[in-house]
């Protein structure tokens, strides 16, 4: 979850993503930021993220993301 | 048969008595046979096009889903006779992977292929005889372009990658299939809606509800008002002003350029109104296609907010999954190791934002002038993504990010770029284009404005009357959607005297100052043409 903040921070650092869930929904982050954060938890995480898991209820809290990624690398 | 024809609110009318007098049961079913009829007035050809796209498609989703089942099946089996494995688990959803990924490479290429050769053969044929002799210059192809291809044809093939992707099922029922590819209302124009949300409504059986007929009803007479007495009012004065590049330049392309915004934004929205509006009256949801665009701050908010399904389509289906393939994912590791922070960063996205937007060029027609245009786009996305800091900067100096004239200042900045980029679709010559809008800046013509040459463009005073009017109404009715954040007929319907007045107004201003005797037909719409 730390890591997932720090990637988020280093894209928009005034978000409160402790407590923000509408991230996408508020257009807060673009496809440009998605893309950004998922080539950085491929490399820092080494977890890949497939297109298909590129949803907003995925991406619109820093929470949904790491639940996201801990889902990915159960599976792997 | 046109939206804007006595034939299609006659077919309409008839849809609407006999969906909810016939038993429940048969309303999708009557829909699919209204939508065939629909497309065979338009022309009994078309249904070939359609019917194989639906079949094809039909057989692909059976085939992915036989696959994922017999994978599903194999893991089952496993677990029970204590054969299971994580290992054995991964191989075996590798395997249905690579089936479904050939099954839904080949029903794409086919179906994609359908639209290239309709489409685009002849604009291949004229370019590659630029560099041709004039003797030996290949003929053009004389080929049927089906209504609506490029919209039923990406709907199809959002169904097929979502089957691949598993986040839908498959449709089992052909027939059921082939009401989503063919649902008529959006057939002309969009929304391209997806199976997932679509088939939520578009099956169930529909009990008539007063609100949401009249609302519906509300939304298309919407609709008509903003297409046949402002699009086809003001489209005299835009063929007008393109028409004659001699005579229409400086301050006229600029008029030109505006008029234009103007016809494109309710020829469209008002399009998606009636389409929007008649699946309401069917109690079926599609989804919004526009969300105040004109209100957009940047070109970037702008395409979140315009013809949004397109947007979503390519972002989804394109964008995506290009930027996250391993090959990108690779080389976007490269550019960071290798070509320092900055490149690193923006390397993969600029090239995936390029080739969406050359697609998305494309998409909107076989010629230059929609390539450019798309490019357009691409180039001032970034550069105003590159410019954030900056202006983040300016901002945190001055402080004008929260003042109300900033934003109005933005919101015109925005309608201002997208008019100027949308000449390239106005005059369809690159050069003629960059010739025109140059004249904007070096031809000041401006006492057009006072001399009565915009009398002399085939609309009268009394024309612009009409307009500026609509424009208020139009103007009122987004402002209150953008403070209040809702739709104006939840306020409406709180009176039924102020409800049904709406309707009566929207009608009778319709068929009153509808632009029918001005020496034309009714149109069809710009987005027919895509």
């Amino acid at each position: 979850m730390d890591e997932i903040i720090a990637i988020l921070k280093e894209l928009h650092p005034d978000v409160d993503y402790e407590t923000n869930t509408s991230l996408v929904d508020d257009r807060i982050i673009d496809s440009f930021d998605i893309i950004s954060i998922v080539a950085e938890i491929d490399d820092r995480l080494d977890v890949q993220i497939p297109a298909e898991e590129i949803i907003p209820e995925n991406f619109n809290s820093a929470k949904a993301l790491a639940d996201l990624v801990a889902r990915l690398e159960d599976e792997d | 048969m046109l939206f804007v024809s006595y034939e299609f609110i006659a077919f309409t009318i008839i849809l609407f008595v006999l969906y909810y007098l016939l038993p429940k049961k048969w309303q999708w079913p009557l829909l699919l046979i209204a939508s065939y009829a629909f497309y065979w007035f338009a022309s009994p050809y078309y249904l070939i096009f359609i019917g194989t796209t639906t079949v094809t498609a039909f057989i692909a989703g059976y085939l992915m889903e036989k696959a994922q089942d017999k994978t599903d099946l194999a893991i089952k089996n496993a677990k029970a006779d204590g054969t299971y494995s994580t290992d054995l688990k991964k191989s075996l959803k590798a395997k249905a992977k690579a089936s479904k990924w050939k099954i839904l490479l080949v029903s794409m290429i086919f179906n994609l292929g359908i639209l290239a050769v309709t489409k685009y053969t002849n604009f291949v044929i004229t370019n590659i005889n630029k560099f041709l002799a004039e003797g030996s210059a290949l003929k053009a192809v004389d080929l049927i372009i089906p209504m609506g291809i490029s919209f039923y044809t990406f709907q199809t093939v959002g169904y097929l990658i979502d089957t691949y992707r598993g986040t839908v099922k498959a449709e089992k029922n052909i027939f059921k299939l082939a009401l989503f590819v063919s649902f008529f209302p959006q057939l002309v124009q969009g929304p391209i809606s997806r199976y997932g949300d679509l088939s939520k409504t578009l099956y169930s059986e529909h009990s008539f509800s007063e609100k949401g007929f009249t609302s519906g009803l509300i939304r298309i007479l919407w609709g008509y008002f903003k297409k046949v007495v402002i699009a086809d009012r003001i489209i005299t004065a835009v063929t007008s002003l393109i028409g004659d590049t001699d005579l229409y330049q400086g301050a006229f392309v600029m008029i030109a350029m505006f008029f234009y915004a103007f016809e494109l934004y309710c020829d469209f929205t008002g399009g998606i109104d009636i389409t929007i509006g008649i699946a309401q009256c069917l109690g079926i949801t599609v989804k919004e296609n526009f969300d105040l665009p004109y209100f957009s701050k940047n070109i970037k908010e702008y395409w979140n907010r315009w013809h949004i399904t397109m947007g979503s389509w390519f972002t989804d289906y394109i964008f995506y999954p290009l930027s996250v393939d391993k090959n990108m994912l690779k080389l976007s590791k490269w550019s960071r190791e290798h070509l320092g922070k900055f490149w690193g960063k923006r390397l993969t996205v600029y090239i995936s934002a390029f080739i969406v937007w050359l697609a998305t060029g494309v998409w909107h027609g076989a010629a230059w002038n929609f390539i450019v245009w798309g490019l357009m786009n691409f180039a001032v996305i970034m550069i105003s993504q590159e410019f954030e800091p900056l202006y983040e900067k300016f901002h945190k100096k001055f402080g004008f990010k929260n003042k109300a004239w900033y934003g109005v200042f933005e919101i015109l900045r925005t309608i201002f770029l997208m008019s100027l980029i949308r000449m390239f679709d106005c005059y369809r010559d690159v050069p003629m284009t960059f010739k025109m809008v140059g004249t904007m800046f070096t031809k000041f013509n401006v006492k057009i404005f006072s001399d009565g040459s915009l009398l002399h463009l085939g609309i009268s005073g009394a024309d612009y009357i009409v307009l500026a009017a609509g424009l208020v109404i139009i103007l009122c009715v987004s402002i209150y959607k953008y403070r209040s954040k809702k739709d104006i007929r939840e306020t409406l319907y709180e009176n039924p005297w102020i409800w049904y007045g709406a309707m009566a107004f929207l009608l009778i201003v319709t068929l009153l100052f509808g632009a029918y005797g001005h020496g034309y037909d009714a149109t069809q719409f710009i987005y027919n043409q895509f």
